[in-house]
């Protein structure tokens, strides 16, 4: 089992021509996912190579019964697309791009709350189900099939860093979620709980947050009301000056608002193991998920 | 992206939100001048750095005659103004906004901001205009009126209508207050605003509301449908090192304060884990680089000479988890740069992911005097030994 993605998927890539949708389809190939269609608006009729491409996701959704898509459309023009697998009916929507602007995530946002679809990023590195299907641009090797424990991070390469520590300890995953860092993403950690709660196969659940916002404390307010399984947190950025952005636009500190501290505090007093030195995440999961 | 006070007041102008009359100076003499123009006294001379607090550190005077306006122009202009957000260092000031001052009968706070929670854009206005907004929310929140707008719908007069009441404006302002309160929200959305804020808005003498301040942020990510936001960026406001690491689409970020460890990372997260673990081994990171996931070697030549140019950093640190990013090309790009620069401070190397062994075998060859680590503590452990030495 897992959460929102398996070997059923049938995976639509908007903006599979350019030079990262390629590479990454390709890749997502290899792996095993099942990439059924591909969408550059004016290249309908040819292929990436054995994909068909389509003009629009509509025609791709009604020639091939695609349900996933995955984003790789630049920032310009990606809400843009993402409304518009949302439209075709597309269940679940992962935006990989990084860098759109803020006020076009709010009317996507917004739009997506009257559609069924499920946004996952942007900004984010995507969803893999060790095993099953990959559907991101994470590298593959470092994951575990089998489960079973969810992972659901705000970051990419601190994910990597989190699955890589598991795999080591002999933790394999059931699904591993980047939700992504921009201020306005669809997904949250929330909707990821619940999800892992849910899931027979997931046994326990990893959760990596960063300083800004409020999403990890509302999370672990979520966790102690309605998540029986152990829960092992990380917050980066705990040494962050405040009123900087740290990269991510979404991970600065405002204010009182946001800080590292705050976060930590959050999840200890509901119940979640935090792991306060990122090179013991691995043991710490071992002794709290007696694996 | 932070714009001036001066040049928000351009885009307000633009809008028709009313500001008071008034020009840059950046000099004594283009002081006087700004004055003379405006005819009369008091003026308001106002250091123009982007910052907030700046009454307080003594860089908004008052001047009653021209001789006291290129006074305090010359006082102000060339100061290093330190307020609360300018960190210890200060900033120096080179330009000065000179003003008309105003018969001021009651000053008001206005912002707009996006709400990432409800992914709507929010008004938030009070009668407690002029003071520290965080102040006022945290100690007496029902003094802050809020009213939240759907970005699909946009604002509506019943929007309009829920700030000027709630602000207890007398009758004969508020159809002038919805008006500008309009444009203002127009402003913020053309421009793609992560903060646009007056405080304060004040309410003068003969029934106006005038933007005594202007505070705008534009949201980085919507510059390249801002063409003219980009002139108004100041490089005297930023970091040197950030800027030349920006020219190589680096994100460079220099932490402050007495740092001595470098750090070259890939991503946003583990950056900022990777400064938290440097904290918890007892040395102190002094700034990060950014390398993202699409570099190629001369962009990590070009990030390790920026490392390398920092004189408070007594190590360097490289934390990389190649997923996009292979660990080959990184191995390249810092091989190459430290035969052109050479590197004479201890580099403690940490790498995993896409192409190791490959960066790692480039490494050894190189005949370069790097130290391995086997993980992200151990990493940690052996920069903070360098450092601290």
């Amino acid at each position: 089992m897992s959460i929102f993605v398996n070997k059923e998927t049938r995976l639509v890539v908007q903006g599979i021509t350019g030079k990262e949708g390629k590479f990454h389809t390709q890749q997502c190939i290899t792996y095993g996912t099942n990439v059924v269609a591909g969408v550059t608006p004016g290249k309908a009729g040819q292929k990436m190579d054995d994909v068909p491409i389509y003009n629009t996701v509509k025609n791709a959704v009604d020639e091939t019964k695609a349900n996933c898509s995955m984003v790789f459309v630049p920032p310009p023009f990606a809400a843009d697309a993402i409304m518009e697998a949302a439209d075709a009916g597309i269940n679940i929507i992962i935006a990989i791009t990084e860098g759109i602007p803020v006020l076009d995530m709010m009317k996507v946002k917004n739009h997506l709350a009257k559609t069924g679809s499920r946004l996952i990023g942007p900004n984010c590195p995507g969803i893999i189900t060790p095993g099953e299907c990959k559907i991101g641009i994470m590298p593959a090797p470092i994951h575990k099939p089998g489960g079973p424990i969810g992972v659901v991070s705000r970051s990419g390469t601190l994910t990597y860093e989190v699955v890589h520590q598991l795999t080591l300890k002999g933790i394999g995953q059931t699904t591993c979620i980047g939700i992504g860092g921009d201020p306005v993403n669809g997904t949250n950690f929330i909707d990821c709980l619940e999800a892992f709660e849910k899931d027979p196969e997931t046994k326990g659940i990893a959760m990596v947050g960063e300083i800004g916002g409020s999403a990890e404390e509302e999370a672990a307010d979520y966790i102690k009301k309605n998540v029986t399984k152990p829960v092992v947190g990380f917050i980066a950025g705990l040494t962050a000056p405040p009123g900087r952005r740290m990269g991510h636009a979404g991970a600065i500190i405002s204010g009182k608002s946001g800080t590292g501290q705050a976060k930590v505090a959050a999840m200890k007093k509901n119940g979640i193991h935090v792991c306060e030195n990122l090179g013991e995440f691995g043991e710490l999961c071992s002794e709290v998920f007696k694996i | 992206m932070k714009i001036h006070e001066y040049q928000a007041k351009e885009l307000f102008k633009k809008y028709k939100v009313p500001i008071p009359e008034g020009s840059v100076a950046f000099n004594q003499d283009d002081a006087k001048t700004s004055a003379e123009k405006l005819g009369g006294f008091p003026v308001v001379v106002k250091a123009q750095i982007h910052a907030g607090g700046r009454g307080k550190g003594g860089g908004v005077k008052l001047a009653g005659s021209l001789e006291e306006v290129e006074k305090t122009a010359s006082e102000i202009i060339g100061m290093t103004l330190v307020t609360h957000q300018t960190g210890p260092e200060g900033r120096l000031v080179k330009k000065v906004l000179v003003e008309q001052g105003l018969n001021i009968v009651k000053e008001l706070y206005l912002s707009i901001i996006p709400d990432r929670q409800t992914a709507s854009n929010v008004i938030m206005a009070s009668e407690a205009g002029g003071m520290d907004i965080e102040e006022v929310a945290e100690k007496t929140p029902e003094k802050i009126i809020k009213v939240h707008i759907d970005p699909l719908l946009g604002i509506q007069a019943y929007h309009l209508r829920a700030v000027a009441y709630g602000l207890n404006l007398p009758a004969p302002i508020i159809k002038q207050f919805s008006g500008m309160l309009k444009n203002l929200y127009n402003l913020f959305i053309d421009y793609d605003c992560s903060l646009l804020e007056i405080n304060p808005l004040v309410i003068t003498g003969d029934d106006t509301v005038v933007a005594l301040d202007a505070k705008m942020d534009i949201d980085s990510n919507s510059l390249y449908r801002h063409k003219d936001i980009l002139e108004y960026r100041d490089f005297d406001e930023e970091d040197p090192l950030e800027v030349e690491a920006s020219k190589y689409n680096l994100n460079y970020i220099n932490l402050g304060g007495s740092g001595n460890v470098g750090n070259m990372v890939n991503g946003a997260g583990l950056a900022m884990a990777t400064m938290d673990i440097i904290m918890l081994a007892g040395a102190k990171p002094a700034n990060f680089l950014d390398v993202g996931g699409g570099a190629d070697a001369e962009m990590v030549e070009n990030g390790f000479k920026i490392l390398l140019s920092d004189k408070n950093v007594k190590g360097i640190l490289i934390n990389i988890f190649g997923g996009i990013l292979r660990c080959d090309v990184l191995a390249q790009g810092v091989v190459q740069a430290a035969e052109k620069t050479g590197i004479n401070i201890p580099v403690v190397v940490r790498m995993e992911g896409t192409n190791v062994e490959e960066g790692r075998k480039i490494l050894a060859d190189s005949g370069l005097n790097l130290t391995t680590a086997t993980d992200i503590k151990d990493a940690a452990q052996k920069i903070a030994e360098f450092a601290n030495a």
